[in-house]
């Protein structure tokens, strides 16, 4: 399972850029796990992210389930980490805010499920 | 980090998070490409279909040629929303009866199976009049279940369907054109459009 998820996670990404340098808000270690998308709602944000190539405050909301108050909480978060982009519009006089996955985030995604499939391997093998 | 000469086995419960962590991630995903599994412009594009069915249907002196020409129609229709739920698929990376796909295609395929039986059944009995609304009540429930998984606005559209056949079940059987066009013409270009503009795809 989690080699499909990988797959879908990762868009022509190769293994090379997968390996260089780590940016933003990631662990220093590949063992260590990335406490910013560990949080449900926040792998739930950078999850929906991944399989659009933009997805609006709305329907981001929708999908994660959460309150307005929640969701810009937790969005700025992944902002700053620089693992999602944050554009802001007006659609006439109504503002849209809408989110898209950057580079970084998607590497640490793909981080995140090697983690975890690295545990599930590890559990396997005793 | 200290590290046990003799360290016991990893708890269940971290192997168990992982999987449950996996388990989220895949149910996300497949919800948030929810969004475009049938196409907004696509469902238009069935709608002006059935619109033309309305058009030849009502034409036709016989209620065999009247039944031919929607039975095309549906075939058609049918047609243009696999080819595009394959491409979205196709786009996403994902096998065609996985996710949002599969839920669509079961949630919608018994009721359009006993749709087609009870369509035999009616049409040898003579009555041709009752078929509409029954077509549209049961696609209005496949709808209905089908988009519980997907934003509000789908089963919105499949509880109008099941009104509008609820209507042609107990109206004249003229009524029956007029029905199916403000349904399955009709309501598909309406929520299509809204599903385009407001979802995108």
């Amino acid at each position: 399972m989690a080699k499909a998820l990988r797959h879908e996670a990762k868009t022509g990404q190769t293994e090379k850029e997968r390996l260089r340098g780590i940016h933003g808000g990631a662990p220093r270690s590949t063992h260590e796990i990335d406490r910013l998308i560990h949080e449900r709602l926040r792998l739930g944000i950078i999850s929906a992210l991944a399989v659009n190539d933009s997805l609006t405050f709305k329907e981001l909301k929708h999908t994660v389930k959460t309150t307005d108050g929640n969701l810009s909480v937790h969005a700025r978060k992944l902002e700053e980490a620089g693992y999602v982009n944050c554009s802001k519009t007006f659609a006439g006089r109504t503002p849209k805010t809408e989110y898209s996955l950057t580079a970084a985030g998607r590497r640490a995604l793909e981080r995140y499920l090697d983690h975890m499939e690295a545990l599930i391997g590890r559990m396997r093998k005793t | 980090m200290i590290r046990l000469a003799k360290s016991p086995p990893q708890p269940p419960a971290l192997h168990d998070r992982a999987m449950d962590n996996l388990r989220y991630i895949r149910e996300t995903m497949e919800r948030a490409s929810a969004f475009t599994a049938v196409p907004g412009w696509g469902q238009v594009a069935i709608g002006v279909t059935a619109l033309a069915a309305t058009y030849l249907a009502a034409r036709q002196p016989t209620a065999r040629a009247w039944l031919e020409i929607w039975v095309t129609a549906a075939i058609i229709s049918l047609l243009i929303a696999g080819w595009l739920m394959d491409r979205k698929a196709r786009a996403l990376g994902t096998p065609l009866l996985s996710g949002p796909g599969r839920k669509v295609a079961f949630s919608l395929s018994p009721p359009m199976v006993v749709g087609a039986l009870l369509t035999v059944v009616l049409f040898r009995a003579g009555l041709t009049k009752a078929i509409p609304g029954m077509w549209l009540l049961l696609y209005g429930t496949g709808v209905v279940t089908g988009g519980m998984f997907s934003v509000s606005v789908v089963p919105m559209m499949g509880i109008c369907f099941m009104v509008l056949g609820a209507v042609g079940l107990f109206t004249p059987a003229a009524w029956g054109d007029w029905l199916m066009a403000a349904g399955f013409g009709g309501l598909h270009i309406i929520f299509g459009t809204i599903i385009a503009r407001k979802y995108g795809g």
